[in-house]
């Protein structure tokens, strides 16, 4: 373990190429690393173990119900902004076993199952994923019950967050207070510049790792340089007008913000609008948005039995209210509308969460406009109830 | 700097425990009460349960359902659920022997408000199903007579041979509980009052302010015995309702029991009428 460890806070300038030392580094300590990957023409995560595997040059371009990527003008590292997959699946599991059951002699047995043995450090995670870790630490381990195995995956997480400097058309995190600048949950947190990174240490896991890099300090104007291009896109977010409404001109998509004022009692004053209905004539309650949503946290468990019934494994899988089964009770369906289901997703994610868990569980990643297949808005949604729009 | 995934210790309260059916009594028609014991496991507190909450129930290979406790909170080593069979879980559970064993997760969930109400009368109002979470409640009250005033039990079913616990309704008696039972369809041979559970409010000559109501059963009977109670005077704040809703982990972690703010799992079953008033007249929420 280097002695030379850098402290909290500080900030040094690196190669874009030693990235690779950080990966090597983190993988000698016994990490599992995972970064952004191009698979299947979307930038997902995936095991990164070589800087060369990173989508190096290319761009996304996101609107309602659309996801492209190009190859970019520019050779940066990080131009992309969200793609459909966040940290969730790392830490929540879309399946996994819960405990299994063995019975002999009609003796049952309770076990618990083995847990992964590696941590997992994650390349490339942007401001809006690391509130969504926050939100859902709140949900799995900060109530009357902890979930062991969230538990077990977070606490050893390592995190190599990336500053965003681009921001697609469906990004709003400016809106929801949670970019684009990384502030929280993380190790190290980088910020691209031409030729180099300059990287924030979060922890003292961050400063060791960083520190077997070869690294040299910044100076206070390089640290502001460098924070300046984070805070010139904060800034021209929020320069957004909200009354912009250019929904049918495919040349310059909408760019989205959204009025969180009072959100909360706007929507639960209102769940008898009429709006429900109108967003549930194209809603195809797919349930797309709550798979893509770094925050949705709903599951349902099921169990998984041998042909003898001897052995049985309790698997928990995600599931979506937007689901019949989701409110299925003895007496029926109790969401049997689309209606029903998308205001309930709604309410949920910007009203109830707040009673619930004390913050809105919404992040503003967009990931829920560019993935609806018909390019429902949640944005739009909001701004419809408030009656800016018609 | 660690390597390894760090160790977590706890029991995981995902995982059951091990219950063995030491009895079923059967009930009525699709009804059986099951008399558990439960294993204790190492380093855990004794079971204890207040009236009113639930455990999750395992059969492996069919699942896990959420089953109100129906016995008496007082006694330890005995352990009762009124299981209604109604799904797979229910259904399996109601192949069972005594001598054979199952899961147990709990208990979850509030309960009702019995030191609350101390010094009050008290209206228990229930439709079918809907006495078994009540029952330790009745329990509570026998046990503790001395410490209420009036105690009404408005009970219905569809038919008399579903009455749950009729062979009980007399030892209710002795004990000064007034109960009055109402059925929808009236044979031949009933001799009671026919009709829907709320209208059962109309035999009573209630003092509403010093009136506490406890009710369980189908919403829509949940909802008229509100609208009666509020019509007698009854503050909003004395009435508690409990809530079914699709409960599959009772922690607040699936979140299939929302309604409004609340997981029914952990901030009900039982709610304060006050708390859930804005959320019970709205269709599909």
């Amino acid at each position: 373990m280097p002695v030379n460890r850098l402290p909290i806070g500080s900030f040094v300038r690196t190669e874009k190429t030693e990235l690779q030392e950080v990966i090597d580094t983190l993988k000698e300590f016994g990490f599992l690393t995972v970064g952004p990957r191009l698979i299947d023409e979307a930038i997902v995560y995936g095991e990164l173990e070589k800087i060369e595997q990173l989508p190096i040059g290319y761009v996304d371009e996101q609107d309602g119900g659309k996801y492209r990527l190009h190859r970019s003008k520019t050779d940066s590292w990080f131009d992309y902004t969200v793609g459909p997959e966040s940290l969730k699946k790392y830490l929540f599991s879309p399946r996994e076993t819960l405990f299994q059951s063995h019975q002999t002699d009609g003796n049952w047995q309770f076990e618990e199952p083995e847990l992964p043995s590696r941590p997992l450090a994650v390349i490339g995670p942007r401001a809006c994923d690391l509130n969504a870790l926050a939100i859902q630490d709140r949900v799995f381990l900060k109530g009357a019950y902890v979930d062991p195995q969230y538990q077990r995956r977070r606490q050893d997480l390592f995190v190599v967050a990336v500053n965003c400097q681009r921001a697609a058309p469906t990004c709003f995190c400016h809106s929801m207070g949670t970019g684009p600048a990384v502030r929280n949950d993380f190790d190290l947190a980088l910020i691209e510049m031409a030729n180099h990174f300059v990287v924030e240490i979060g922890s003292e896991h961050g400063g060791t790792v960083i520190s077997a890099a070869e690294w040299a300090p910044c100076t206070l104007d390089q640290v502001e340089d460098a924070r300046k291009t984070v805070i010139d896109l904060d800034t021209s977010m929020k320069d957004r007008d909200p009354q912009t409404d250019s929904v049918l001109d495919l040349e310059s998509p909408r760019e989205r913000c959204l009025d969180t004022s009072d959100v909360h009692d706007l929507l639960l004053n209102n769940l008898d609008h009429p709006r429900w209905e109108q967003v549930a004539q194209s809603c195809l309650s797919c349930a797309n948005c709550t798979m893509v949503c770094p925050t949705c946290f709903c599951s349902s468990v099921d169990d998984v039995a041998d042909l003898s019934g001897d052995h049985v494994a309790r698997e928990r899988t995600w599931d979506s209210c937007f689901t019949a089964e989701h409110s299925y009770t003895n007496t029926g369906v109790v969401r049997k509308q689309t209606a029903s289901r998308y205001r309930q997703w709604l309410t949920h994610k910007l009203a109830t969460w707040q009673d619930q868990f004390g913050v809105s569980g919404c992040v503003g990643c967009g990931r829920c406009i560019a993935w609806c297949p018909v390019g429902i808005d949640l944005t739009e949604e909001v701004a419809a109830i408030r009656g800016d729009q018609p | 700097m660690t390597a390894t995934l760090s160790e977590t210790s706890a029991i995981s309260p995902w995982r059951p425990q091990r219950a063995e059916i030491k009895a079923i009594h059967q009930e009525v028609p699709g009804v059986a009460t099951y008399d558990l014991e439960l294993e204790q496991r190492d380093g855990e507190a004794e079971y204890s349960f207040l009236p009113g909450q639930f455990n999750m129930l395992y059969l492996p290979g069919y699942g896990e359902s959420a089953i109100s406790v129906s016995s008496n909170p007082a006694e330890r080593h005995s352990l009762a659920h009124t299981v209604r069979v109604a799904g797979n879980v229910t259904q399996a559970l109601s192949r069972k022997e005594p001598g054979q064993q199952i899961g147990i997760r709990g208990p979850f969930g509030t309960a009702w408000p019995m030191q609350q109400c101390r010094g009050r009368d008290i209206v228990l109002a229930c439709g079918g199903i809907g006495l078994a979470p009540l029952r330790p409640a009745i329990y509570h009250l026998m046990n503790h007579r001395e410490d209420y005033g009036r105690v009404m039990l408005l009970y219905g079913s569809r038919t008399a041979g579903d009455l749950l616990y009729s062979h009980e309704y007399d030892q209710w008696r002795e004990a000064s509980i007034e109960v009055e039972v109402t059925v929808d369809l009236g044979e031949p041979d009933w001799e009671g009052h026919i009709g829907v559970v709320p209208a059962l409010f109309y035999h009573l000559r209630l003092d509403g302010q010093k009136t506490f109501v406890m009710t369980c059963g189908p919403e829509i009977m949940i909802r008229f015995v509100i609208f009666e109670a509020l019509a007698r005077k009854v503050p909003p704040e004395q009435i508690f309702i409990s809530l079914e809703r699709n409960m599959s982990c009772a922690m607040g972690f699936c979140g299939h029991c929302q309604l409004g703010p609340t997981f029914v799992c952990k901030d009900g079953p039982v709610f304060n009428y006050v708390q859930m008033e804005p959320y019970l007249n709205l269709e599909d929420l």
